[in-house]
Order: structure tokens, then sequence, then C-alpha cells
């Protein structure tokens, strides 16, 4: 049976665990910063010499630490991307705008265990030589903001943060800045306009790559709470050791945020690709299955943006056979490994880790409306496609979902969605369309019956309405 | 009343200034202590925040329009946000907003917040509140509760 694998939720999830220095302390806390600020110069095989600083980048880079908060970039490689010869100083922001639909995992770190955060971030802000840094929280969790304010001022009296850090020289401050509820915050360069006090309007890339241009025009970095976090494991145990958990490609350990049609939705652990779909909807140790008397329609496996994968689906995946040839398999959908390359392979993404399992009594039509509204509201309103093609989304399925469509409306939507998807400064164009696209793509039958039932009620109610005159 | 921002106030928002090499950053904090304070963000508060900030009016008012947590009338001494998105919909997340609705005299079609007219309640229908496993989920004032029963949600209003 699959099991969970407790690394960034050990602590946060065993009885009696609080979120202060106290007890964060006593679990060993801020000894991997000790060890971080103590890394000796490394040298390399081609006579090169890497910095202490420069081995941390190394470290990351080698665990193959991939981005936890949607697009599964590697960590390291975007560390490297930094600009650090521009002579501006550099910013680091810790994502914590969790808002893609169907994820709960940073809350549970942020609130739970901040201390692991704030000491992932001193260590990844000393390897790149960061002074200043923040943590952009979800406006809607003000206790979050309150707790990791409180674990902030614990670590400045404790000289883990502040002046002088344990005495080797290193000055860094670290803030919290609240969102106020805009979804867009959670795209990087959107985030960076917000935190400089205007609307969160994404800015074009290129030239506005934040490694390059970021905050204050100035080379920063973004990275997503849970991948900050899984920073402090790598320098605890050693890249080799964390590369060693997961599946190769992808490492490490992994939140899932689960919800919907299971009988046990919640948060789990695991390490990335050792559980499948099917083990995290099903097994007693995860889900629980679906409820008495209900059979699977369909799994969206990566947070609202991605696009759905329909029960019964199998998909074609390269594997590695025992005589080391790629071989093309065929995979179901309940065994398809969760991670970030076969959740891709299958045409979606696993993105930030939230799958919501929808059974037999959904209307795939309802669904899609109920998503298409979400995207229809947080469109930031910057590019046409996106302004207006999701309002237009949001109309055609909410027509269609009360009986007040067309056979058409099938095809309109399509239409609509590729007409988004590639037109858009940021991904939420994609963000909006991906739904639409593979909803109506997989379960085109169900939107035109819908449609079809309309214009035959409508069409009947005419020639009712005939007859009486 | 004329507006005024207590010198508490003022001096805690002077100190978050210093949090950013840049004031204008400071601006959503600012918005967001205000409302806080006052209750919603008046035009004087918009007034006093670009004053603060070496910035127009038109700079932060922009902002009052496009993050949806502000507010520029007052609200119910209660808030009650109650989440719209997929898994909170799958979870019954409608019928407890059409149930909040009903009891309170709101209509239940509209998704802006509304009020009762003694400024009691204020109910919301917003979307996704990041905490889907405990679906529906239901935020009154700072408070998150999740798995909310429509008994649980009666209790919300006799308390």
């Amino acid at each position: 049976m699959a099991e969970q694998f407790k690394l960034v939720l050990k602590n946060a999830d065993s009885p009696g665990y609080t979120p202060d220095m106290e007890c964060y302390l006593k679990h060993g806390g801020y000894q991997a910063l000790r060890k971080a600020l103590a890394t000796a110069p490394r040298d390399l095989p081609d006579g090169k010499k890497l910095s202490p600083q420069e081995v941390i980048r190394d470290d990351v880079k080698a665990s193959g630490l991939r981005g936890r908060g949607g697009a599964g970039f590697s960590a390291g490689l975007k560390w490297s991307f930094v600009d650090r010869r521009s002579g501006k100083p550099i910013y680091l922001i810790c994502n914590a705008d969790e808002s893609e639909p169907g994820t709960f995992k940073d809350r549970q770190i942020l609130h739970k265990d901040p201390h692991q955060l704030i000491e992932g971030m001193v260590i990844s802000c000393w390897a790149n030589d960061v002074k200043l840094a923040y943590i952009y929280i979800r406006g809607e969790m003000p206790h979050g903001a309150r707790i990791l304010n409180q674990a902030l001022r614990e670590a400045r009296a404790k000289g883990f943060l502040g002046k002088n850090i344990l005495g080797v020289g290193y000055d860094l401050e670290i803030h919290v800045h609240r969102g106020a509820g805009a979804y867009i915050c959670g795209e990087e360069t959107g985030l960076i306009e917000s935190l400089e006090g205007k609307r969160a309007y994404p800015r074009i890339k290129p030239p506005y790559f934040p490694a390059v241009l970021g905050l204050y025009m100035c080379p920063t970095i973004v990275n997503n709470v849970e991948t900050l976090a899984a920073v402090k494991h790598i320098v605890e145990m050693g890249p080799v050791n964390y590369a060693k958990l997961g599946t190769p490609n992808n490492t490490g350990t992994r939140l899932v945020s689960l919800s919907g049609d299971v009988q046990k939705p919640g948060y789990f652990e695991i390490e990335v690709g050792k559980v499948t779909l099917g083990q995290l909807i099903n097994d007693a140790n995860f889900g629980g299955g679906l409820k008495p008397g209900r059979t699977l329609k369909a799994v969206i496996p990566g947070g609202s943006s991605s696009k759905v994968l329909k029960a019964g689906e199998v998909f074609k995946l390269k594997r590695k056979g025992a005589d080391g040839q790629m071989t093309t398999v065929d995979v179901p959908l309940l065994d398809l490994p969760y991670d970030f390359d076969s959740l891709q392979a299958a045409g979606s993404m696993s993105g930030s880790g939230a799958i919501i399992v929808l059974d037999d009594s959904r209307s795939m039509v309802e669904t899609l409306a109920n998503l298409s509204e979400f995207y229809a509201h947080e469109s930031c309103g910057q590019c046409t496609p996106c302004r207006e093609g999701a309002l237009w989304l949001a109309k055609g399925t909410h027509r269609l979902s009360h009986g007040e469509g067309r056979k058409v409306d099938a095809e309109y939507l399509l239409h609509i969605a590729q007409n988004i998807q590639g037109r858009t400064i940021c991904a939420f164009g994609e963000a909006a369309a991906w739904p639409v696209l593979s909803f109506v793509k997989k379960f085109r039958e169900e939107f035109e019956a819908h449609g079809a039932a309309a214009e035959a009620a409508r069409k009947n109610s005419t020639s009712a309405g005939t007859h009486q005159h | 009343m004329a507006f005024s921002v207590p010198a508490s106030l003022e001096a805690e928002l002077d100190e978050l200034t210093t949090h950013y090499p840049v004031k204008r950053s400071a601006s959503l904090m600012y918005l967001h202590a205000l409302q806080e304070h006052f209750g919603f963000i008046s035009p004087e508060a918009i007034a006093w925040t670009a004053r603060k900030l070496d910035l127009q009016p038109i700079n932060v008012y922009e902002l009052v329009t496009f993050y949806p947590m502000f507010r520029q009338e007052p609200l119910g001494k209660t808030q009650i946000k109650v989440c719209r998105t997929l898994s909170c919909a799958l979870a019954g997340s409608g019928a407890l907003r059409d149930h909040y609705c009903k009891k309170l005299g709101l209509d239940p079609h509209k998704h802006v917040p509304q009020t009762t007219p003694d400024g009691k309640y204020t109910v919301e229908f917003v979307e996704c509140l990041a905490d889907c496993g405990n679906a529906p989920v239901v935020m009154v004032n700072d408070d998150l509760r999740g798995k909310v029963s429509l008994a649980e949600a009666d209790r919300v209003l006799t308390q």
C-alpha cells in the first residue's frame, strides 16, 4: 500500500507541535541555517572554485528541486538566471499568495510551521546575496500574516534574521506583505507589480524576466512557499539524499491537496511519482475512495487551470525498459504516477499539486460554468482576448448550464478559448482556456446534449404558444 | 466627523513605510490598516494615503477598485464570505449562500457584498479561500470555518 512520506510537514503534523520559536528549536530548527553558513568553498575537477554561496546554489540545482507553485521549473536553474553583475540589489519574494482553486498546501506550512519557511528563506537569501526579502501572503489569510510576523520577530530576537546573522556578518530583513484578494497576484510579475503598490498587471516577457528586471527593475527571485521550505531540507540532508526521494527528474516530496468527490479530502505529502493518481483517490491512506455507489467521471489533476482527465483514458508514456531502451507503454488514468512529467505526458499538468475529483453525479457543463466564472472574475483586464474572452466563456457556459444554450455553443466555446490561449501577456489566458478546451473536447456529447435539449424546449414552448392563439 | 487617523496608527504606518525602498509599495498595507480601522476606504482615506506616500489620489483609488478585498462603503458588523469556487460548490456552498440570503432577506442572485438594513451582517460570495479540503468553507470576519453545515451556518448568526 502506498504511504505518505512526511518531510516538509513532518513536524507540523506531529501532535503538540506549535508554530513558535521554542518548539522549532526543540525540533532541530535553524541547524540547517548554521550548516549553510558554515559551508566550505568547493574545488571543482576543472580547477574552478565555488564560493560557499555558489555551493548552496549548486546543491539546489543538483537536488533536482522543481518549483512547487505550478510551473514545475527547476529551482536551481531559476536561481542561475539571476543577473549578478548588474550592481543592483537582488530581491527574493516568497509567493504565499496561494489561490489556485483546489490548492490548500502552503497554508499548512504558513500556519503550522512558519519558522521552517523562514529558515529556508534565510538560506536561499544568503545563497543569492539577497539583503531584503518579502513574503507576499494572500489577503484572505490574516491569521497567517500575524503568525509570520510573530515568527519573524522571534527570528530577529534570536539573531537568525536582521543585522549580522549568527555573527557571520550577513544582514537580511524579511517583511510580510499582504495581498488583497486578486488571484492574478500569484503570477510572479503580477505579484511584483502588486508589491510595488500598483494594480497586479503582469509584465510582458521579454524583457521583464524577474531574474533580470523584477522588483523595482532589479534582479528578483520569486519562489513558492513549499519550494523555499524544501531548500532547508536539501541543505540538511544534502542534495544527493534529497534527490533519492521521489523519482528521477521528479525528486523530493510534494504536498498534494485533494478535494471534491472523495471520502476523505485533505492534504498529503508524498514522494513525487511514488504514488499514483488512483492511490491518491482510492487508498485508505489517502482519499479513501469515492462516495458509496458512485463511479469516477473525471479528475482535474493540478489545480483548476489544468486540463481535465476523463475516467477510463489511457495515456502513452515513455518508459525506460530493463534493457535501457525507451519504450512506449499504455498507462490508464488511475495508474499515472503523480509527478510533473507523467501528468505532462498525459496532456495535462500536476500544477500546484491540487487534485479535484468528480464523480458520475456531476454535470461537466455546470462544473465548467463554475470554473469559467472564476476566470471571468479574476482576469486582470489588461489583455483584450482574456478580459473579453473569459467573460464570454462564463456567459456561454452559464447559459448552457441554465437551459438557455444552443447545440453550437460547444463549438463556440472552443472557438473563444482557442482565441485566448497564446494571445495574452501572462499564462492566465491559458489557465482560462485550458479547462474549456479539455472539458468540451472530452465531454462534447454532454455539452451538445445540453444545448440541444434547450433548443428543443424553446421550440416546444414556441409552438405551444402558437397553438394558443 | 472629520477624517482623522489616530497618532498610534499613523506611527504604525510610518514604520511600515520603512519596510520598502520605494514608498508606493506600502499602499496595500496602508489600505488594509485604514480599512481595519474605519471599516471601509473613504475618499478621505485615499487622499490621506496618497499624501503620505507622495502619490496622486488616482494611484490609490485604482488599487481600491482593482483589489476585491477593499470596500468603498461600510459593511456589516459580521462579514460572511461564502466560497463560490469549485470544491466548495461541489460540497454545497451555493445552498449555504442561499440559506444566508433567505434568512437575512438578501438577494441570492447578487454576488456583490450585500448588507442587512440594520448593518449587522454582510454576505458575499467570494472566490477560492484555499481550504478546499474542508469544503464548504465560510470566512466569518477573520476566521475560517470548514465543513459548514446549515446548522453551523445558523450558529454564525446567533453568536
